[in-house]
């Protein structure tokens, strides 16, 4: 095939502190057309999830990367080949180890590597095991995962020196030491067995018995010192699977990588499952220990009667929404208020930092957002909320919080906050106690609107019972630095704000 | 062959050799009368005479200052410390002077120094230590370490008939604690021979003293595990058997270096080095050392349990050398 004029696709720096990204999903497979500019992958790192577009127009050459492996900034993960080279259409038999992007060899059969996602995993046989929900394409192969390590890639002195002395590369033995990793019995074993009958160049009938999960045929016929590439290499590993393959033997078809059952993995109880995690959810349960590991953590809640609020939202809203296709919410209100009550409470809106306190003029607000798929969170940051009216923090808090389930925030607009907002109340609850975002003081919890009995004074000074829409707040607030009258008296000011809503000022 | 215990076996060993050669003899503190802190020499004043079997002051200096003098004038002595520890108050005579005699006036000093040494029954920092290699580390001296009542005897008697300066580490925790079959007749261990104590070709754990036997039990279990433990035995730490070591290690791919004595500078140390510098392209998995930490041997019970390593270590050490 043409390589000369391919693109690279770099893993991309995301944001000034990211050394690294995880790949979790390849939006293209090899030989598949793209445009440029057009999403190629998808990635996560420890600030953000995004999407990557390609950088040329052309068709994907190959892919160096497989899903769920982690690597750093700049390393090459694709190649984009230009419109109408010729690539290899498919990839055959998902080979469980790492691919080799260290490996010049011009033998391009190097992007077969991946699985075809359009195989079905639901063919799979009963070695598919009931561990294995759906492996659809998103998710990232547990396999590569579990090799995160030093497992397969690293070799022991004992392991290189056979290797050397038989020219076996070792990545093609299956590995049964910690993390995958091949061990001096693994490789005599694999010696011993002999080259398992190396397939004839493109035998048609060969890739369902090819398609094990270990793949020493196609690595045994390549030794690691021949200049010529040799053909037979080439040959089996790009003879495509059957295309349409109703009838292939159901013995072997072609499947994303099973989660495979040994390599380190922990041992798995009759029903349980193994699901590797993001990168994404290891930052929120690193961020949310160290959090609790941090603040003194002290909830204080309030209830507000929402009328005004309840009242002015039915007048605004078609007006937002005709001039401005903007659905302000509740979630608006508490937000424009609660910045306004920050500004006379800085050290709500403050941090500790060392021995310090730092305080500021400004208010970035975070807003916890849930992810699409239910298996992540991230704050993105409204900056300098405090010159926003009511229309402002509607519209902004619509945009990140929709590019955040899009995956396209960058990372600077989830950096930088100095308050949170968490708003679970959309499922109903009536109470929480979140934990902050540090290095913040607090957070604000809202919770759901709901039509209570409420004493109220009619105008003979009588105490009447009314409905009234409540809400609930809740201030969670780093008691080293705030002390619960301070909060008390935020609570109770951010109440009065709500309940005395002022449209001119707002 | 009868059986006997570690402690039978260097008192048979060391009757034997004084019947059989006029040269040698015994001193140290309560050797005579007493028959020695442990009783290795009871009733060999009786047999031998007050001149041959000698009761010193309290003084390591004078006893092994004694000793080289009649080593230098062609003698035999075997001298005996209470404890090993309290070696170091001869340190002057046994490194300054027995260590490098020959090399300075090519005087031999065919000397011997019994050491009973270890821990594991509470006796704390003074009575417990395992100095072996502190003086691993002079050139000049040798050292013997057995593990076995079989060892005990051939070791001692070559250890007598070595026309160097031998240091013969007793276990204290072995004496009537280990037993076994020893020969009644005459015979002698060459040094620097180690001893293939339990076959096995997935690890090699190289050891000496009482933890051959830990490092035995630890065997044991991992057998039920399907992973097949070679303990070497070394038997003499200087000289060390290189050779055989190397050989299981080519062979295993995966080391456990285990001993008594504390880590940093301990003798596995130097094993360790050896290994890597001679065999880092037959290892599967870097080298592990197991040892004591590096503090003083604690009195507690508990805690010494927790300083001298135990099966369970050994176990969790070659367990992860097997997966690695």
């Amino acid at each position: 095939m043409s390589t000369g004029t391919q693109t690279e696709v770099v893993m991309p720096q995301m944001g000034v502190s990211v050394s690294e990204g995880t790949i979790t999903k390849w939006l293209r497979q090899p030989g598949e057309p793209i445009g440029r500019d057009e999403p190629l992958l998808e990635i996560s790192t420890d600030k953000v999830d995004t999407e990557v577009p390609s950088p040329a127009e052309g068709v994907v050459a190959e892919i160096l990367v497989q899903e769920g492996e982690t690597v750093e900034v700049g390393t090459v993960i694709a190649r984009i080949a230009p419109a109408g080279a010729e690539i290899a259409p498919a990839p055959a038999a998902p080979a469980p180890e790492p691919a080799a992007p260290a490996e010049p060899a011009p033998v391009a059969a190097a992007p077969v590597e991946t699985a075809p996602p359009a195989a079905e995993p639901a063919a799979a046989p009963v070695a598919a095991t009931p561990a294995s929900p759906a492996p659809a394409p998103a998710e990232p192969a547990p396999v590569a995962a579990a090799a995160g390590g030093n497992g397969r890639s690293f070799v022991s002195p004992v392991v290189a020196r056979i290797a050397a002395e038989h020219g076996v590369d070792p990545t093609a033995v299956a590995g049964t030491g910690t993390g995958g990793r091949v061990t001096k019995k693994d490789i005599l074993a694999f010696i011993e067995s002999g080259p398992a009958a190396a397939p004839a160049p493109a035998p048609v009938a060969a890739p369902p018995a090819v398609a094990a999960p270990t793949p020493e045929p196609v690595a045994e016929v390549a030794p690691v010192a021949a200049p010529e590439p040799a053909p037979a290499a080439a040959a089996p590993a790009a003879a495509p699977p059957p295309p349409v393959a109703p009838s292939a033997p159901p013995a072997a078809p072609p499947q994303p990588p099973a989660p495979a059952p040994a390599e380190g993995e922990p041992l798995l109880l009759p029903g349980e499952q193994l699901e590797p995690m993001t990168a994404m959810r290891r930052g929120i349960a690193e961020h949310m220990r160290r959090s609790l590991d941090t603040s003194a953590h002290v909830t204080s809640a309030i209830e507000v009667d929402m009328s005004r609020v309840v009242a002015l939202r039915k007048k605004l809203k078609p007006e937002y929404e005709a001039a401005h296709g903007v659905n302000v919410t509740y979630l608006a209100f508490v937000a424009r208020a609660a910045v306004e009550t920050l500004k006379e409470y800085p050290w709500v809106n403050g941090e500790i930092r060392g021995d310090q306190i730092v305080t500021r003029g400004n208010v970035n607000l975070g807003f916890a957002v849930e992810l699409a798929d239910g298996k992540g969170l991230i704050v993105p940051v409204l900056k300098n909320a405090e010159t926003l009216n009511l229309l402002g923090i509607a519209k902004g808090v619509v945009d990140i919080a929709q590019r955040a389930r899009d995956k396209k925030l960058l990372p600077d607009e989830v950096q930088g906050g100095t308050f949170t907002i968490t708003n679970p109340g959309g499922y109903g609850t009536f109470h929480g106690t979140p934990v902050i975002s540090q290095p913040q003081a607090a957070i604000l919890g809202t919770y759901a609107v709901v039509k209570r009995p409420w004493v109220v004074q009619d105008e003979m000074g009588q105490d009447v019972i009314a409905i009234r829409p409540i809400m609930n707040l809740t201030l969670t607030y780093d008691h080293r630095l705030v002390d619960g009258a301070l909060a008390g008296r935020f609570l109770r000011d951010l109440r009065e704000k709500l309940e005395s809503w002022d449209e001119a000022a707002y | 062959m009868p059986e006997l215990t570690y402690i039978q076996a260097i008192s048979d060993a060391l009757r034997q050799e004084m019947r059989r050669d006029q040269r040698v003899f015994v001193l140290g503190e309560d050797v005579g009368v007493y028959g020695g802190a442990f009783k290795v020499t009871l009733g060999f004043q009786e047999e031998f005479g007050p001149w041959r079997v000698i009761d010193t002051p309290l003084s390591e200096t004078a006893i092994v200052g004694g000793a080289t003098g009649a080593a230098l004038m062609g003698l035999r002595p075997v001298a005996e410390m209470q404890f090993a520890d309290f070696i170091s108050c001869a340190w002057d005579h046994l490194v300054t002077v027995a260590a490098k005699q020959y090399f300075r006036g090519r005087t031999p000093v065919p000397m011997v120094v019994r050491l009973p040494s270890g821990g594991g029954f509470s006796g704390g920092p003074f009575h417990s230590q395992n100095p072996e290699s502190s003086f691993a580390h002079i050139p000049g001296l040798k050292i013997a370490c057995p593990a076995t009542p079989h060892d005990a005897k051939g070791l001692l008697a070559s250890a007598i008939e070595d026309p160097n300066p031998v240091l013969y580490f007793e276990h204290k925790h072995l004496y009537r604690r280990i037993k076994g079959e020893v020969p009644e007749e005459r015979y002698t261990i060459p040094f620097g021979q180690a001893r293939v104590a339990r076959e096995g070709d997935d690890v090699v754990v190289v050891t000496w003293g009482a933890m051959v036997h830990t490092a035995a039990e630890a065997a044991e279990t991992l057998a039920g595990e399907g992973v097949e433990t070679e303990v070497l035995d070394l038997r003499t730490v200087i000289p060390w058997d290189r050779e055989r070591v190397l050989e299981s290690v080519r062979r295993c791919s995966k080391v456990l270096v285990l001993h008594e004595d504390t880590r940093t500078g301990g003798f596995g140390a130097e094993i360790a080095a050896t290994i890597a510098e001679e065999a880092f392209e037959d290892l599967d998995a870097p080298v592990r050392r197991i040892a004591a930490p590096d503090t003083p041997v604690p009195f507690s019970p508990v805690l010494e349990k927790a300083f001298i390593p135990q099966v369970e270590d050994v176990v969790t050490a070659l367990r992860e050398l097997a997966a690695y």
